[in-house]
């Protein structure tokens, strides 16, 4: 019984980490390249850096507050949604930069 | 014979070629890049202009009828003041200098720590701040209705007379938008006037924009001088320390961090700086050399600056040309 429940977990949390999906939201031209986005609880966001310039990447929503700190051209970071709500991400450098991020 | 005058003429191009700061197709996209598009204004800009003109030189629409927006925005000192800070009401020093207005027609956020969003959202600030005019709304509006001047500027700004708090923001915004450069002698050159830039303020140019030189164009972006970004540039001798945009923005790279101002007749602005700690251009040129090989959580965009006497003689000369 313990063996057969230890199975039914782990594919569990296989399916759910096969189903959380990855989306890559640029930041070119002062923009990020999408304005708003809706995702998966538990998916994950990349933000390449696509300027010649230095960007931050960061959120102080309820539902999820973190901070990227700030990186060149080239680099790329992630972050993983684990909670649901909307979440408002922004470049702390250039503050007009803003993504409505929807997580179901 | 044709070939001894020849062969020193051929000398002279090739020479002057290799010279040439910039190729046919660099100036091209250069042009592109730096050249201000005209400002988005409001259809009914004249008007709402020429209302804004009044308001903004009004002084009595301060609590004792001293100061008007032009007390600080100088025209003659390029729409600032001339002081390291600006000065409240009854001459009481406030914590930073006074901003240019001059092309926010073009700006994304507003003030030194970015708080305002538009130029109809600052447009009432100062108004309602107690160190600088020292009103609230309805004595803003009282004092305009007194003023027999005023219903005549409204009706023909909106179609009728009513005076609201969003209407004399909105005939403040179009006035600053009014407030524009865009033909000095940088511009002229790009426009294709040859003798608008000599040789020296063209290579102060290319330094300007060479992220292994100067490296200002990282932060001073076309077309209008500024990224509209925040950066921390070195500059924590104040005290109270000033924490700028952290003040809004509470994560470690935005403390200590202020707006990039645009430059275009940035020569009639001095003091530079929020702190007004720069009296000149060279005295900002030599804070970057000097800050940019130091690290305490400043800018990231504050890359090395390596500029020798005669380097700075051009990259100054080239600030001067943005007249």
């Amino acid at each position: 019984m313990k063996f057969f429940m230890t199975v039914i977990l782990a594919l569990l949390s296989m399916s759910t980490s096969v189903m959380a999906a990855e989306h890559v939201i640029g930041q070119k031209n002062k923009a990020f390249t999408k304005k708003s986005i809706t995702i998966k609880k538990g998916d994950t966001i990349k933000f390449p850096n696509q300027d010649p310039f230095f960007h931050n990447v960061y959120s102080m929503s309820e539902s999820k507050s973190f901070d990227l700190g700030s990186y060149a051209k080239g680099v790329s970071k992630s972050v993983k949604f684990d909670k649901q709500g909307e979440v408002i991400v922004q470049c702390a450098i250039h503050p007009f930069m803003k993504l409505k991020v929807k997580v179901e | 014979m044709r070939l001894w005058i020849f062969l020193p003429l051929l000398a002279i191009c090739i020479e002057s070629a290799a010279e040439a700061p910039f190729s046919t197709d660099e100036l091209r996209e250069l042009r592109k890049q730096w050249l201000l598009p005209a400002p988005t204004l409001h259809p009914q800009h004249k008007q709402l202009s020429e209302l804004g003109k009044k308001i903004f030189f009004d002084t009595n629409l301060s609590i004792d009828k001293s100061t008007s927006c032009a007390s600080c925005h100088i025209p003659e000192l390029g729409w600032s003041d001339g002081k390291p800070t600006a000065q409240g009401l009854v001459g009481k020093p406030l914590k930073r200098a006074t901003p240019s207005i001059i092309n926010t027609a073009y700006s994304k956020v507003l003030m030194w720590d970015g708080r305002a969003d538009s130029l109809e959202q600052q447009a009432l600030m100062p108004f309602f701040d107690p160190l600088e005019m020292g009103l609230n709304e309805k004595l803003l509006i009282a004092k305009i209705a007194s003023n027999q001047e005023y219903p005549n500027l409204f009706e023909r700004a909106f179609g009728d007379s009513a005076i609201d708090s969003a209407r004399i923001s909105s005939a403040l915004a179009e006035f600053q938008r009014s407030i524009t450069a865009s033909n000095t002698r940088f511009d002229r050159w790009l426009k294709g006037d040859e003798s608008a830039l000599n040789n020296e303020e063209i290579l102060g140019f290319k330094l300007f924009i060479d992220p292994q030189k100067a490296a200002c164009a990282v932060c001073h972006h076309p077309p209008n001088f500024t990224d509209d970004g925040f950066h921390n540039i070195g500059l924590s001798k104040q005290k109270p320390e000033d924490l700028g945009r952290y003040r809004f923005t509470p994560i470690p790279l935005m403390k200590r961090a202020f707006k990039t101002p645009s430059l275009r007749l940035a020569t009639r602005t001095a003091p530079y700086f929020h702190d007004g700690s720069a009296k000149t251009l060279l005295e900002v040129i030599e804070h970057y050399q000097e800050v940019s090989v130091q690290k305490h959580n400043f800018s990231p965009s504050l890359l090395p600056v390596n500029l020798n006497k005669e380097e700075k003689e051009k990259l100054l000369a080239f600030l001067n040309s943005l007249e």
